[in-house]
């Protein structure tokens, strides 16, 4: 497979925006080599903090850090950058809208031969509730660097979401992104497929072989979750009709709920969601863990297929 | 620092406590024992201690102050105020819609709150991110930060302990307001802190304990912890009384967040200006 995972884009992105801004801070919580922060706290310790196991505590000084005109990046895993200081986000960082980015590896059912305790299904929905957080994940290696290097430039609270193992190049280095605007990888007049994160190169195999079936996809790359392209969306609305949403997290609250809040306002539009079937993962190959979910080529296919028909 | 007689501060700390039981009775809503415990060490701070520009808030050298006890904001709005970081008017706004002296501090609103705080625990852990930047930065300003005996229940509190020792933040000082009551009663009912001092000290912390209402000792330990460029970071553990000044209120746990009535405020105002022994 010719691709790298998403973590290694927040290790070399940030290996480059170090040397270019000393303000930019990595704040690990002791998964450093899990995270791929190592090369930064080698190369810039004075811009390095590692709080060790105490995520509460990353988060506030983090916080205190940004007060000072840093721009410190929390790196830990996505389950416990979401939930285990879920509450310090929203006091410390959302509420005073902070410079603060919360950067998590292994976000989704992808540490899976770690299990359910490991795995994220939650975190981008957690995350969408809070005000003035902007909710991010890319596609590839190369889009996620894209959006590492806009985040920083963002000035306010981001969480970026990776995962663990390599994953095929969806673009080249040439990609360049808007923070919540859609990137659409192919049009298509038949249907609408929004997807985000690893599922991206999945929903794109599946558009390429309902391509050959007659049906034309409209690929979107959904990278900002919040705040969502709402044109992008009513626009696959009005010109097609009906979408279908992948992404690996919870079918609640995630990508899927954010394109239904648009549909159902407008009173219009079919959608179906595939995700994780709002059920805890298990240790096993992440490629089990999208099948029994229905996160696959074939399902998109099936129900591009049944829309259609 | 500035040079302030002794006398001076406790009349000041006597002004802060009537304006903040004021703000508290006017808004019918808020917290007045810990107000009453803490009001001794906010006037040595505000009014001696810290390095501070009240006409330039963001002033970026000054020193810090994160009130982790966020719920005693109002002896803090009143030394704000007075410090000229807002118009006095204000002070009636209290947790009233619109005003920027919300419930529990805010950043965004008010000027002269270094981080927005409310949620128990969490401030210690944002000055200790003031202070890393600090050192990190080669800058001279301190972080002071005012933490209650019952908010050390919090495991993040000595999470941020551990980073303050490791990263060897002298320019941390962390006051206790031990003042031995919470919410739901006693500490020692509750859940039993143990004993703090010998806790901060264990976790790398050069610690102190002192009499939090006697005006002279919270000076001589700033003294003292001013010179010491150590890499320790520093603890004060401040024996305090829940209510202080107030008699009906002293030591009793239902004061720490009921408003008082007409005839309260009354007593309560007469015996705030009597003053009282440490």
């Amino acid at each position: 497979m010719n691709g790298k995972a998403l973590r290694e884009a927040f290790g070399d992105e940030m290996l480059e925006l170090g040397k270019e801004n000393p303000d930019i801070y990595i704040v690990d919580a002791d998964v450093g080599k899990s995270c791929k922060t190592l090369a930064f706290a080698s190369a810039y310790p004075n811009q390095h903090v590692n709080v060790g196991i105490a995520e509460q505590n990353a988060c506030g000084v983090a916080a205190g850090l940004a007060t000072t005109g840093k721009i410190p990046f929390i790196s830990t895993y996505a389950v416990f950058g979401s939930m285990r200081m879920s509450e310090q986000i929203r006091q410390e960082i959302c509420y005073p809208k902070l410079n603060v980015k919360i950067a998590c590896s292994h976000g989704g059912l992808t540490p899976a031969n770690d299990g359910a305790s490991h795995q994220s299904i939650e975190d981008m929905g957690i995350m969408r509730t809070l005000p003035n957080m902007t909710v991010i994940m890319g596609a590839d290696y190369y889009a996620t660097r894209n959006l590492i290097r806009k985040a920083a430039a963002y000035e306010g609270p981001v969480y970026l979401r990776f995962t663990r193992d390599a994953i095929p190049f969806v673009y080249d280095e040439t990609i360049e992104l808007e923070i919540g605007k859609a990137h659409q990888i192919q049009e298509g007049k038949d249907i609408a497929v929004i997807a985000n994160g690893d599922t991206v190169c999945i929903a794109k195999e599946a558009a390429e072989i309902l391509e050959t079936k007659g049906i034309h996809v409209r690929l979107l790359d959904m990278h900002t979750i919040k705040p969502l392209d709402k044109e992008a969306v009513e626009k696959c609305v009005k010109e097609i009709g009906k979408i279908i949403t992948v992404e690996d997290h919870n079918i609640f609250n995630g990508l899927g709920s954010a394109v239904c809040e648009v549909t159902a306002e407008l009173g219009r539009g079919i959608v179906r969601r595939i995700g994780v079937q709002d059920q805890f993962g298990q240790s096993a190959p992440y490629e089990e863990l999208l099948k029994i979910n229905g996160i696959t080529t074939e399902n998109i296919i099936r129900t591009a297929e049944e829309l259609c028909r | 620092m500035q040079e302030v007689s002794v006398e001076k501060l406790k009349e000041q700390a006597k002004e802060l406590r009537k304006t903040a039981l004021t703000m508290i009775y006017k808004a019918q809503s808020g917290h007045p024992g810990g107000s009453m415990s803490a009001a001794d060490i906010v006037t040595a701070l505000y009014f001696r201690e810290m390095n501070i520009r009240p006409e330039e808030p963001k002033w970026e050298d000054r020193d810090r102050f994160v009130l982790s006890k966020g719920h005693v904001c109002p002896i803090l709005y009143s030394a704000l105020a007075v410090k000229g970081y807002f118009d006095k008017e204000i002070l009636g706004t209290l947790r009233k819609q619109g005003s920027i002296l919300q419930g529990h501090p805010d950043m965004k609103k008010c000027p002269g709150i270094d981080i927005s705080t409310g949620s128990l625990g969490q401030g210690i852990s944002c000055a200790t991110g003031m202070a890393l930047a600090g050192k990190r930065d080669k800058k001279d300003y301190r972080v002071f930060t005012l933490v209650g005996d019952g908010e050390c229940q919090e495991g993040q509190v000595w999470e941020a302990a551990e980073t303050a020792a490791k990263y060897k933040l002298d320019n941390l000082i962390v006051f206790v307001d031990n003042n031995r009551l919470q919410n739901d009663g006693t500490c020692e009912d509750i859940m039993p802190t143990q004993d703090l001092r010998e806790k901060f000290a264990a976790f790398g912390f050069e610690a102190y304990r002192i009499n939090g209402h006697l005006m002279e000792e919270i000076i001589d330990v700033l003294d003292m912890v001013r010179i010491h460029n150590n890499g320790k970071p520093k603890a004060i553990i401040c024996n305090t009384v829940k209510g202080k000044g107030i008699s009906f209120m002293e030591n009793v746990p239902v004061w720490h967040g009921q408003a008082p009535d007409e005839q309260q405020y009354k007593k309560a105002m007469e015996d705030l200006e009597r003053g009282f022994e440490a």
